[in-house]
């Protein structure tokens, strides 16, 4: 996993101990605690569930499977520059899964997965509220609509 | 008590407030079919199979969740509540693996069960395809899980969490991808799993079995150069009956030794000399250690689930346990040293084989620490209580109608004190038996050796005894979940004792997790331990003799091999040691 060890020590190690701290004797907090980790690290990794069971008393078994139960937690890295391809329906009427394929064909990686040199990440959404644009992928917060696959490289090649 | 008057299917009822349709049902004497329902285990109402119409409701009401009141009327079995559990069921198992045939369940499975008694005769939907089939997890040398025969339940995930307390497993992911599992899908073998099997006892279908021995051991005992050696724990004998059609409660000692003696073994003991054996050095070391200020409280070592627990969770408590080893490994290694010697027969050809209500045996079996005493395993097979079941059928044999018969001389005459270790608390009532004479230097009579303090189902019981002017502070816990309290409560400073019993299973070994499966609709409602607890103090009562140190095998045992309990080479045959061991 890409985090150094011993990185609990650090000052991300101190904020997320002083959200569990504050937060784990309130019941059902664990989804708010988990929030805050992936706010400080990214994504959420074993060391950090780990980290949060430890402190917390909730079994591992349970923090992986609310993990994996939303969408929005990530058990990989993202990068630096996050591009979310919207599945909902327009956009999906409208050739979203072309243009998903070309961008994991440029970047040669799949749904999910983050570039070796950690500049992109590849994530599929649901629907973003630009229908009017559809189809529509959005990098960080820069939105790109009416989009055919061809124009994938060009919209790479300025990040 | 509050009571309430509902009408179910017509008729006019009153019931106690607060509990639920199901319940009521049951009391008119109406069945609701379930599935993922496990009284006070798993309540979840997840599976929709016990929905029925409840009027003035817009939706089906699952029965196992929803609480009766004043004037609740309800229909168990309308047009609309068949046709809505038999699509739920159909859809259920859409992406079954539906291989009943070869199945380890089939005719003990809840879900075949319903299909034929929801008159399901077709496969409307076809949704699992090769590509969708999951790997099958044998990780573990307990338990196998197939996932693609899991339907979804969460019993399993229930007893682990809530009941024991391992919490090893969940449902991961959502939707179509849901399924149970470990933590980053870890297989089960690499996790902190205790191999306890009570996921496997409650399992409704064929996605938890143990990992089978039956074919090696058919393949040593068809081996003319193996000498095959059976011994059963006490509570094999209060769970076996169950897979012939005998009533729970039953007691078939006789007729489960004439069985495998049927098989074609050389010879059958019972794991009770072993445990005779366990009181003799289990005894002495609380002894040496209450006289010499050794560590205390002792703790028992006889549960393999237990010790497991320990290492993973309380790494602190290893000094704490008996060094003893448990019961059929100790007589293992005394058979391939002892006994092999004594007959002239060579260790490398005996195959020793334990029949046990447990699948954590099987992983206790293969530790590195219990293949020390003979240069070769102390037990070579598990087998559980059911596994057992299944070669007796595979034999054709009639077990309801077999006789009697003992178990062979001389080590097949055991206690009193050693067939009680199957139930919560009688490891500790039979250590005091033994203790108590050691200490004053006389035979205690009959009418004082029985310590009801420490008998029952409850999960944590207390005790303090006078033991030859000695005053013993005593706790026994059966259930992980309520180990971890009392070992809690030691941690903090809050109860101080002497020795302690812990059984990994919830009631001890009779409940153990190589049990025969009773299905949720008896063991919801029958208490599966007190009812085989029954047997072993049946069998201890009737028994000539009850103490351990009384029995004449162990004596020649001590007096030919071992010198004294605890000697240089007892320590070295029947102890063993513990690895603490990381807590995921």
């Amino acid at each position: 996993m890409g985090l150094d060890c011993g990185c609990f020590s650090d000052e991300r190690g101190k904020k997320l101990l002083e959200v569990i701290e504050a937060e784990k004797n309130n019941p059902g907090s664990l989804i708010k605690i988990l929030h805050e980790a992936q706010e400080i690290y990214g994504y959420l990794p074993i060391e950090v569930q780990k980290f949060v069971s430890d402190h917390t008393g909730i079994p591992l078994a349970e923090i992986y499977g609310v993990v994996t139960f939303y969408a929005q937690f990530s058990l990989k890295p993202k990068g630096q520059y996050k591009i979310n391809v919207c599945l909902g329906t327009a956009c999906f009427v409208k050739g979203a899964e072309r243009v998903l394929d070309r961008l994991k064909k440029e970047l040669n990686m799949d749904v999910g997965d983050c570039t070796e040199d950690g500049k992109f990440s590849l994530d599929a959404c649901r629907c973003v509220g630009a229908c009017g644009l559809a189809p529509v992928i959005m990098i960080n917060d820069d939105c790109y609509g009416r989009l055919v696959p061809d124009q994938i490289p060009g919209i790479l090649a300025r990040y | 008590m509050n009571t309430v008057n509902i009408k179910i299917d017509g008729v006019a009822l009153t019931v106690p407030a607060g509990i639920t349709v199901l319940e009521a049902a049951r009391m008119a004497n109406v069945t609701i079919p379930t599935l993922c329902f496990l009284k006070d285990i798993n309540e979840i109402g997840a599976c929709r199979m016990c929905v029925v119409e409840i009027k003035g409701a817009r939706a089906l009401q699952a029965a196992c969740v929803y609480p009766v009141s004043e004037g609740l009327e309800i229909l168990t079995s309308s047009q609309r509540v068949r046709d809505a559990r038999k699509v739920t069921l159909e859809l259920i198992l859409s992406n079954h693996d539906r291989q009943c045939l070869t199945c380890v369940r089939s005719e003990n499975c809840e879900l075949q069960k319903l299909a034929k008694q929801l008159n399901v005769n077709d496969i409307r939907f076809k949704a699992l395809t090769d590509k969708e089939m999951q790997d099958i997890d044998n990780s573990s040398p307990s338990i196998v899980r197939n996932n693609n025969k899991c339907v979804l339940c969460r019993r399993c995930v229930s007893v682990c969490q809530k009941v024991q307390t391992v919490s090893v497993i969940e449902t991961i992911e959502r939707g179509f991808r849901t399924r149970i599992g470990c933590a980053f899908d870890k297989p089960l073998g690499e996790t902190s799993c205790v191999n306890c099997g009570q996921c496997v006892a409650v399992c409704p279908v064929g996605a938890l079995t143990e990992n089978s021995h039956v074919k090696r051991v058919w393949d040593a005992i068809a081996d003319p150069d193996k000498y095959v050696v059976f011994q059963t724990a006490p509570a094999v004998r209060a769970s076996i009956g169950e897979a012939f059609g005998l009533p729970i409660g039953t007691r078939s000692t006789g007729k489960m030794v004439s069985a495998i003696r049927m098989l074609g073994v050389d010879k059958i003991f019972d794991t009770d000399t072993g445990a005779d054996m366990t009181i003799m050095e289990e005894g002495t070391e609380l002894i040496h250690r209450i006289q010499n200020g050794g560590k205390l409280p002792m703790i028992t070592s006889c549960s393999p689930g237990w010790i497991k627990f320990c290492e993973h969770n309380y790494p602190d408590f290893l000094d704490n346990l008996s060094t003893c080893k448990s019961p059929h490994e100790m007589f293992g290694a005394m058979l391939k040293t002892y006994y092999a010697k004594k007959m002239g027969i060579d260790p490398a050809k005996m195959y020793v084989v334990s029949v046990m209500p447990c699948t954590a045996k099987k992983f206790e079996a293969q530790r590195e620490e219990m293949k020390n005493s003979s240069g070769y395993v102390d037990v070579d097979a598990v087998l559980t209580t059911r596994e057992l079941a299944q070669m007796i059928g595979e034999a054709g044999i009639d077990y309801k109608s077999l006789p009697d018969s003992d178990f062979d001389d001389p080590m097949g005459n055991a206690t009193g004190a050693a067939v009680i270790f199957g139930a919560t608390g009688g490891v500790m009532e039979a250590a005091l038996r033994t203790v108590a004479d050691v200490l004053t230097g006389e035979s205690a009579p009959m009418e004082k050796i029985d310590y009801v303090q420490v008998r029952g189902i409850e999960g944590i019981k207390e005790a303090t005894v006078e033991v030859a002017g000695l005053k013993v502070r005593l706790a026994v816990a059966s259930g992980l979940g309520n180990a971890r309290k009392l070992l809690d409560s030691i941690r903090a400073g809050e109860a101080q004792y002497d020795f302690i019993e812990i059984m990994a299973c919830p009631g001890g070994c009779v409940n153990g997790g190589g049990q025969i499966i009773q299905p949720s609709s008896v063991r919801s409602w029958t208490d599966l331990r007190t009812e085989r607890a029954k047997i072993l103090y049946e069998e201890d009562k009737a028994l000539p003799i009850r103490k351990s140190h009384d029995n004449p095998a162990i004596k020649e045992m001590y007096s030919e091999f071992y010198g004294n309990p605890g000697s240089e080479i007892a320590h070295h045959d029947l102890h063993t040691h513990y690895i603490a061991r990381g807590k995921y």
